[in-house]
Parts: structure tokens; C-alpha cells; sequence
């Protein structure tokens, strides 16, 4: 099989058994990178251990709980986000948008689309239903950062603010981690692939 | 043993949870229930050995990994600092670390964590910092590093090498369990890459947890190793921890790693006697050579039937003798054991790790005596020296080393 993403989107380590065919994005409006669903796959697959009890001990008070938030350290172009969030209450909550200083931000999820998992803008919001947990998680759903303004470096602090459908709002703030994976690269409205991230993070400061 | 007492293990303290919320008759149900399960059914779940799951603090006045007794596996880590490096760049470092080693000391995941398994069993891990002198100096901070922790001054018989010396941050992992150290390693490796690069890494052993529990430990000489560190309580108080001072000082202590390699080859020579004679004390028992008991005091006096002293003046115990706790130090020592040559020639050592509150009036008057004249030098050779300060602990929420960079 052939893809014109091959060797530009691929990041060399990714097996051969994660590559797709390119019909599966030949006019795809919103165009995934392989990798993000390549990890998909990966996570789907590896068991999750469950949050013990001094873990829930981070959630943040507000419309969800917020658990073990963390960003991924990037000097540039996209980055996202990733935390557990948690709804204890009796109602679905639903979350139309993101947001940052440093970058503008789009929720994305994983979808399957004609049989196979891709990474979309959610444009509907994303539901949590009552009583429920949502994980963002590197190669699944995630908040989107499009376009850093500036460095996200390792140990920073960002803040977000998540928006609801009901119009409330809810502030987090999440650490910057050194990670190679979650490598989501992602060309918004066009088919142009995204350059390869970085894998290894840059020196300090 | 810490402070704090014994370590808890954490199916005891979820244990304890459920029963003070769901009040004692829940628990005693399911003591029951899981007794009247029929013999031979396999259990749902894989069980744990209490090592496994034993926890060690990680928040508190003090660092953990200091005055518990020692983990049966470590790794020292030594950092260099990047060229850049500043106040505020070591600040997010720090807070990454501290953060990973919150959670993995108390068995979570890491942040982030890749392997999110590997930090379920923290086997009493501990992860301890230290500041060499070249982060006192990237902070911008000199005027904050205690006056002893600087280089060591060269001894005679030292041979050190670059590659296991020198250091502007330390980490000190240890776990009761191998995998735990190494995934701790990992993931702090990880964390520290944008900030540092690995300088050098110590990997060392004492006894399995609990086959020899309470012990001194040996050395792969077969010496007993640690025998005169200072007792729990006052003694290791004055010892070990620094009293006073500002914030970034109190409750923290300095640490002094040396990698010391043993010649196995020429020890093989020596016979027994010649062997106690190097020490000062006998080899099964540790007691000195006039006594019957590890912890006898040793009488340097008493002479033998030849008219020599029975305990030979330049003995390893005689030179390193110190009667006054403030001058002792806490010998916290790991073997290595690498790969022996081709031909058999052994690559095994020490890596002795000795914390004290003050390193130029206790590490280092007992050093140089050691150096002047001890018998044990024939047999051992300094290949690595690293001196760091050992910030206090942190509270629940703060980073190690926030008195000293925030």
C-alpha cells in the first residue's frame, strides 16, 4: 500500500502495522494524524489501573472534578492537555469550549468514522454523563492547543478554563510535562500534514 | 527506623479507612467472607506480599531515605545541570520530581506515567534529594550552600575517577524492590531531560527485605558494615540533622558518596586472622577483637600475651573510632557487584553513603585518619567522590527544595 503521508507524518518508530490507506483520508475535512490513532489503539488495548483513593484527593472543587491534569511540553506549533474529569452529580454536563492564554484550543475526540478511529473537533461539545468519569488522554480525547504563542515549557503551569453548555465556566490549572508520546498532529479545514513534533524535549530554560 | 515508627502498608491503611467508615461489623464481615471462601478456589485477585505494598512518607519536616531503616535496592543518580540553568528553570524541575516522587513513593502512577503498572507497588520506596555546589551556583544562590559541601580535598589514596564523581543534583531511589527502583529511575530520568543530563548512576544491594531485619549489614568483604552509626534518637538528632538556621538549612543534613572498590583478589590472601586484625573486629560476630558482641565497646588498651595491643592501632575501627555523637556519621552504605574480567577479577565495592549535619567536622576529620593510616586501605580504593546538601523535606503541595528557589 501506498499514503502520501508516508515519511512525513509517520514518525520513524510508529510499526508498520499502524500505517492506514490513504483512501480512508482522501476527503476527510478534518484530517488526523496517524500517530494519535495509532496510540489510540495502544491504549485501548493496555489496562487501566483505577485511581486510588489518596488520587482523588487532587480533584479540583467546581462543575467537574478535575484529576491529574497535565500538558504536554511543546517550544511550538500544537501541544494538548490531558486530566480525568470527573462529574459526581445527577446531570449530564456538557463542554462547548477551552480555553488558554498561549494557544487557541479545540476539544478533540477520537471517533470511529467508516470503521476506523480518527481525531476529530468535537463541535457538539463533549458529554460526561452523570455519575461518570472522562479521560483525556494521550492518543484518545484531549483539549487541543492549535497554535502556542509562545514555549510550554517542562514544570510549567497553565491555566484553562473549560466553558459549559449551561454557560458556567471552570477554571484548572495543569503541570507541563516532558512526554514523547501523544505526538497529535492535526491540519485544521485541509489536507496539509502538520511537520513532525519534536520527540525529545528541548533543553531548559 | 523513621521517626514516624514502622511503615505502614497500604492495604492496612485502606483497611483502616473502610472501617472507620463503614464502622467494624463491615470489617469483620469481610475478614469472615474471605475465611469461608472454599479451599482451592483461585483467589480473584493476585496476592501481595506485605513488601510490596509497604509505604514510606514522602511529605514531612524531613526528607525520606535518611534515618529509615535502609531498602534492600538503590540507585544513586547524579545530574549535571544544563548550561542556563537558573533559579527559576530549577524551580520547575524540582517541582516535577517532587511531584513524581509524591505519588510514586505512596504507589500511584506517576504523572503522565508510561508504564502506570510499574507504580502501584512502592516496596517502601523513598526518593531523596541533594543540591551539589554547581546548583547552589546556577541559582544564583552560593551564598545559601553550606560552607562544607564543596569538593572533598584529595586524599592519598584516592584514585577517583570523573565518571563516578562530581554532581549539581542527586536523586537517591531505594525500594525493597528492583523493579520499583528502576521504574522510579525512569520516570525521574525522564522528567529531568529538558533540565539536566545524567551524570552518573550508582546501582547497589543489602539484604532481601526482611532476611535479615534489625541487621547490620555486610559488605562483600563479609564485613559487618555500619556497626558504629549513631543510635536512634538523640544521638542520630545530633548526628544528622542540622538544628538551625534558615529555613533552606533546618532539618536537612549533607550527604557524602563515595565509591569505594574492594580488591577481592588480594582480600582472597589474607587469612582470617589477618582479616580481623585489618578491621579490628571479629567477622562473624562484629564484636571488636576485645569483646564477644557487635556492640561491645572496644578496649584499644588491652594488651595481648605479645605485648601488642589486641586491637592493632592502624585497624580500620581504631582510626575510625568516634566516641562523641556529634562527630559521628550515618553510614548508609550499598554494595555493588558488577561484571567480574574475563579472568575472574572481581569489579565489586561499596558505595558508601554517609549523611551528617556538618561534613568539615564530621566526615571529614574521620576520612583523614582513615586515609592517614588504615589498614583496610591496602584492600580499598576511593574511585568516586560526590558531596551534595540535603534540603529539608516538604509539606503536602510544596517541592523539595522550595526554601532554598522559591
Amino acid at each position: 500500500m501506498t499514503s502520501i503521508f508516508e515519511g512525513k507524518l509517520m514518525p520513524s518508530v510508529l510499526p508498520r502495522r499502524f500505517l492506514r490507506p490513504a483512501a480512508l483520508f482522501t476527503g476527510t475535512a478534518l484530517v488526523v494524524s496517524l500517530a494519535a490513532c495509532a496510540s489510540s489503539e495502544d491504549a485501548s488495548t493496555a489496562p487501566t489501573p483505577s485511581a486510588t483513593a489518596s488520587s482523588a484527593a487532587t480533584v479540583e472543587a467546581g462543575v467537574l472534578g478535575v484529576r491529574d491534569p497535565w500538558v504536554k511540553a511543546a517550544d511550538e506549533g500544537m501541544t494538548a492537555a490531558f486530566a480525568t474529569l470527573v462529574n459526581d452529580s445527577d446531570t449530564d454536563v456538557t463542554i462547548t469550549g477551552a480555553a488558554t492564554d498561549v494557544s487557541p484550543m479545540e476539544l478533540h475526540e477520537m471517533a470511529m468514522t467508516d470503521g476506523k478511529m480518527v481525531m476529530r473537533a468535537k463541535q457538539d461539545g463533549v458529554v460526561i454523563k452523570a455519575k461518570s468519569e472522562y479521560k483525556l488522554e494521550p492518543g484518545g480525547d484531549h483539549l487541543m492547543l492549535m497554535d502556542l504563542a509562545k514555549p510550554v515549557r517542562a514544570g510549567d503551569e497553565l491555566s484553562f478554563t473549560l466553558t459549559f453548555a449551561d454557560g458556567r465556566s471552570q477554571t484548572f490549572r495543569a503541570v507541563a510535562k516532558p512526554f514523547a508520546g501523544a505526538q497529535e498532529s492535526y491540519a485544521p479545514g485541509h489536507g496539509e500534514p502538520m511537520p513532525d513534533m519534536s520527540t525529545s524535549p528541548s533543553p531548559a530554560p | 527506623m523513621s521517626p514516624t515508627g514502622r511503615p505502614v502498608s497500604r492495604r492496612g491503611l485502606l483497611t483502616g479507612g473502610a472501617l472507620a467508615a463503614g464502622g467494624t461489623v463491615v470489617g469483620a464481615a469481610t475478614v469472615a467472607a474471605t475465611r469461608s471462601e472454599p479451599a482451592g478456589r483461585p483467589p480473584e485477585r493476585t496476592p501481595v506480599a506485605g513488601v510490596g505494598e509497604a509505604v514510606e512518607p514522602f511529605h514531612g519536616v524531613r526528607q525520606a531515605g535518611i534515618v529509615n531503616e535502609p531498602q534492600a535496592h538503590a540507585a544513586f543518580v547524579a545530574f549535571t545541570l544544563r548550561p542556563g540553568s537558573d533559579r527559576a528553570s530549577l524551580g520547575r524541575l524540582l517541582r516535577l520530581l517532587s511531584d513524581d516522587a509524591a505519588r510514586l513513593t505512596q504507589g500511584r502512577p506517576a504523572l503522565a506515567d508510561t508504564e502506570p503498572e510499574l507504580g502501584l507497588l512502592p516496596a517502601r520506596l523513598t526518593v531523596t534529594f541533594g543540591f551539589g555546589p554547581g546548583l547552589y551556583a546556577a541559582a544564583g544562590l552560593d551564598d545559601r550552600r553550606p560552607p562544607s559541601v564543596v569538593d572533598l580535598p584529595p586524599f592519598r589514596i584516592d584514585r577517583l575517577q570523573p565518571r563516578w564523581s562530581g554532581g549539581d543534583l542527586l536523586v537517591q531511589i531505594c525500594a525493597d524492590d528492583p523493579i520499583t527502583v528502576a521504574h522510579a529511575q525512569r520516570v525521574l530520568v525522564k522528567d529531568s531531560r529538558p533540565f539536566a543530563t545524567v551524570r552518573w548512576v550508582q546501582q547497589g544491594f543489602r539484604r532481601a527485605a526482611g532476611a535479615e531485619p534489625d541487621r547490620t549489614q555486610r559488605n562483600l568483604f563479609g564485613q559487618l558494615d555500619g556497626t558504629a552509626n549513631p543510635k536512634p534518637g538523640t544521638p542520630v538528632e545530633t548526628a544528622v540533622w542540622i538544628a538551625d538556621g534558615p529555613d533552606w538549612l533546618r532539618d536537612g543534613t549533607t550527604l557524602v558518596v563515595r565509591r569505594i572498590s574492594m580488591n577481592l583478589e588480594a582480600w582472597d590472601l589474607l587469612g582470617r586472622t589477618d582479616r580481623e586484625l585489618a578491621v579490628g573486629r571479629r567477622l562473624d560476630s562484629g564484636a571488636p577483637l576485645t569483646g564477644t558482641r557487635e556492640h561491645d565497646e572496644p578496649d584499644f588498651a588491652a594488651l595481648g600475651p605479645d605485648g601488642l595491643t589486641v586491637i592493632p592501632d592502624f585497624s580500620h575501627l581504631t582510626r575510625a573510632h568516634v566516641t562523641d555523637d556529634r562527630f559521628r556519621i550515618l553510614r548508609r552504605p550499598y554494595n555493588y557487584d558488577g561484571v567480574p574480567a574475563a579472568d575472574g577479577t572481581a569489579d565489586s565495592g561499596l558505595i558508601f553513603a554517609a549523611y551528617q549535619a556538618d561534613i568539615a567536622t564530621q566526615f571529614l576529620p574521620i576520612q583523614r585518619r582513615l586515609a592517614e593510616q588504615d589498614l583496610l586501605n591496602e584492600w580499598t580504593t576511593p574511585i568516586g567522590s560526590a558531596v551534595f546538601a540535603v534540603p529539608p523535606g516538604c509539606p503536602e503541595g510544596g517541592w523539595v527544595g522550595q526554601q532554598l528557589l522559591d
